[in-house]
């Protein structure tokens, strides 16, 4: 299957009565988080390509959001009730294959085929071809647009889902980011949560020192944005986070979560190179005994 | 001469029309109602009705949100601004992702006039047929346009619809029927074909009745849509006239005419001349004066087919 003709998220059918379960999972959340990253470093290693930095990076915020607070539905991928989770950083898509390997969305054979001829796991997220991907990113800063048009679309139609979208902090650079947040504070888009990857890294060094990004959190509340600041590897400061968010009225909510680009295999940790580098042989087999 | 009448008044009150009938209809601008005439829209349903400031590339975006959750946006601006100002959003958060969304952008080609090369769009066309999935139109009077909109709003797929900002006659009856990727023959002839879209449409009509003058039968063919193309009509065109002029108000590179040559020259080679903008940018002036300067007039036609007529085999 090429991923030209395979599932069409827009074309799914989806009907409320059928017997698919939404998605609970009483496992400590810990273990799944390491089972994620084993994940990630394995395809990327693999595929002998793909971003690891911002994909580790991004694990727990991934973790809380699947496990605990998205109501979705693995078996029924468009379920029409199902919150929404964009991947605006759309180079961390082997944390979201993982996570939506784990959550049942398809097999987890099919990690292995990252990036591989007719993959339906694609380099960059695609939502013409991966069961679960809400929406194709890959050029940074589009994701939060379709995110509030995701969440105008759910208040039109008054379902009350919830959008959640995940942005990396070198993404704000973009313009288009900044766009954005100033129409969702606009159009009083409270059925929605951002959340930024803050790692301080981007693809070349440091944000501060390519494109400084500080006062970060007081640029979001400018623009008009309810703000939090969070560990973005504490699981209940992520969690009590995301549930504050959720109760926030005529404002839209983003949860600036400050974490480590490669978090969890030390020599990636904080190390620029491994932003968009695969590990050899002998490093994979290093970060899966950090990773036990 | 026939009334002369705005195509993006039309596609304004069109909207209105559709968003009576059907409530998914939402449209979104980018601080152009009034020009772009969605301000009719924005005062009938203003809570369908998004205006996202001066930011094209979001507005995109926010219509690929729509679209995935079912809603049908039409994106208004100028041409220049989209695709111009957001071409990547159009490729990524749209043709790639496969999304319903309509963009309709007014003020193509040097009829914009007086606002000047920044405004003038003479290369959207090349931009937005590029783009896998994508249908592409330009309507070439009122009539068409609200054909045209009525199509594309129950079309499922991504559509990039280009208006001009002058008034221009109605060349259709009130009775037209428009059919995407259909061409439609405005008149027949067997000694040439001339294949217009847009503005350059009643130009090509007025060229034919000129050359019929001196005895040349001159075949008139509007190709709405631009993307997918109608083949059948060129090819049939080529076999039947054995010579084409393409005319079109757009850059010459990856427009109308390109888009023939590489059909014909891969089913029938026959001789063709290109009525299009030769690589250069527009200026300020009146939209007649630079229909005249850029040679996007109906005498350049009839010279393009007594052109073209000689180089017949
Ligand atoms: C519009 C755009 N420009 C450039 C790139 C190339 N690129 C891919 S990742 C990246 C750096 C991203 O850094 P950041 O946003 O901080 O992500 P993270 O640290 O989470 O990996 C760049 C420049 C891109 N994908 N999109
Ligand atoms: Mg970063």
């Amino acid at each position: 299957m090429t991923p030209s003709d395979s599932n069409n998220a827009s074309s799914g059918t989806s009907a409320d009565n059928v017997k698919t379960e939404v998605f609970a999972s009483n496992e400590d959340l810990k273990s799944v988080a390491i089972r994620l990253r084993r994940h990630i470093v394995t395809m990327i290693a693999k595929a002998d390509s793909g971003h690891p930095g911002g994909s580790l990076s991004a694990v727990e915020i991934a973790t809380a959001l699947f496990w605990k607070v998205l109501r979705h539905k693995p078996s029924d991928p468009q379920w029409k009730n199902r919150d929404r989770f964009i991947l605006s950083k759309g180079h961390a898509a082997p944390l979201l294959y993982s996570v939506l390997a784990e959550c049942g969305y398809f097999p987890m054979s099919e990690l292995s085929t990252l990036r591989q001829i007719d993959s339906r796991l694609q380099g960059h997220a695609d939502r013409t071809a991966t069961p679960g991907v809400e929406m194709s990113s890959g050029s940074l800063g589009q994701g939060l647009s379709f995110a509030i048009g995701v969440a105008l679309a759910g208040r039109l139609n008054a379902q009350n889902y919830r959008v959640y979208a995940l942005l990396s902090d070198g993404e704000c650079d973009e313009g288009q980011v900044w766009e954005a947040a100033m129409a969702a504070a606009q159009f009083k888009v409270d059925n929605l949560t951002a959340i930024v990857d803050n790692n301080g890294l981007q693809l070349s060094g440091r944000n501060r020192d390519i494109m400084s990004l500080e006062p970060l959190n007081e640029k979001w509340a400018a623009f008009g944005w309810h703000v939090t600041d969070v560990d973005g590897h504490d699981l209940t400061q992520l969690l009590d986070a995301l549930e504050k968010a959720k109760k926030v009225r005529g404002q839209p909510a983003v949860i600036i979560a400050h974490t480590v680009k490669g978090k969890g295999v030390s020599f990636m940790e904080n190390n620029v190179d491994f932003h968009g580098k695969a590990p050899d042989a002998e490093q994979l087999e290093t970060a899966l005994k950090e990773l036990a | 001469m026939a009334e002369e009448v705005s195509l993006r008044d039309t596609y304004g009150k069109t909207l209105v029309e559709l968003g009576k009938k059907n409530p998914d209809i939402v449209v979104l601008d980018a601080d152009l109602r009034p020009s772009t005439m969605t301000k009719y829209f924005a005062q009938e349903f203003p809570e369908r009705f998004f205006d996202v400031g001066i930011a094209e590339q979001n507005m995109i975006g926010i219509a690929s949100g729509l679209a995935a959750s079912g809603k049908i946006p039409f994106a208004s601006t100028f041409a220049v601004f989209a695709p111009g100002r957001c071409f990547d959003q159009i490729r990524v958060s749209v043709a790639q992702a496969r999304l319903n969304v309509k963009i309709v952008s007014t003020h193509c080609g040097v009829t914009v006039g007086e606002d000047g090369a920044s405004h003038q769009a003479l290369e959207d066309l090349a931009l937005t047929c590029s783009l896998p999935g994508l249908t592409v139109i330009v309507p070439a009077d009122a009539i068409e346009t609200a054909r045209v909109i009525e199509a594309v709003a129950t079309h499922v797929g991504p559509c990039y619809v280009r208006l001009p900002r002058a008034k221009l006659p109605n060349i259709n009856s009130d009775d037209y029927r428009f059919e995407i990727g259909k061409a439609v023959t405005m008149r027949p002839g067997k000694d040439a074909t001339v294949i217009a879209i847009g503005v350059m449409v009643a130009q090509a009509l007025e060229a034919a009745a000129e050359l019929a003058k001196e005895g040349i039968d001159c075949r008139v063919l509007n190709m709405p849509t631009l993307k997918p193309i109608d083949e059948t009509a060129i090819v049939k065109a080529a076999e039947e006239t054995g010579a084409i002029v393409t005319a079109e108000e757009h850059q010459e590179h990856g427009g109308l005419g390109s888009t023939v040559a590489r059909i014909i020259a891969k089913h029938n080679p026959v001789p063709m001349e290109f009525v299009a903008v030769k690589d250069v940018f527009g200026m300020s002036g009146k939209p007649n004066e630079l229909l005249e300067r850029y040679r996007l007039t109906a005498k350049d036609i009839v010279g393009a087919v007594r052109e073209v007529i000689k180089r017949k085999r």
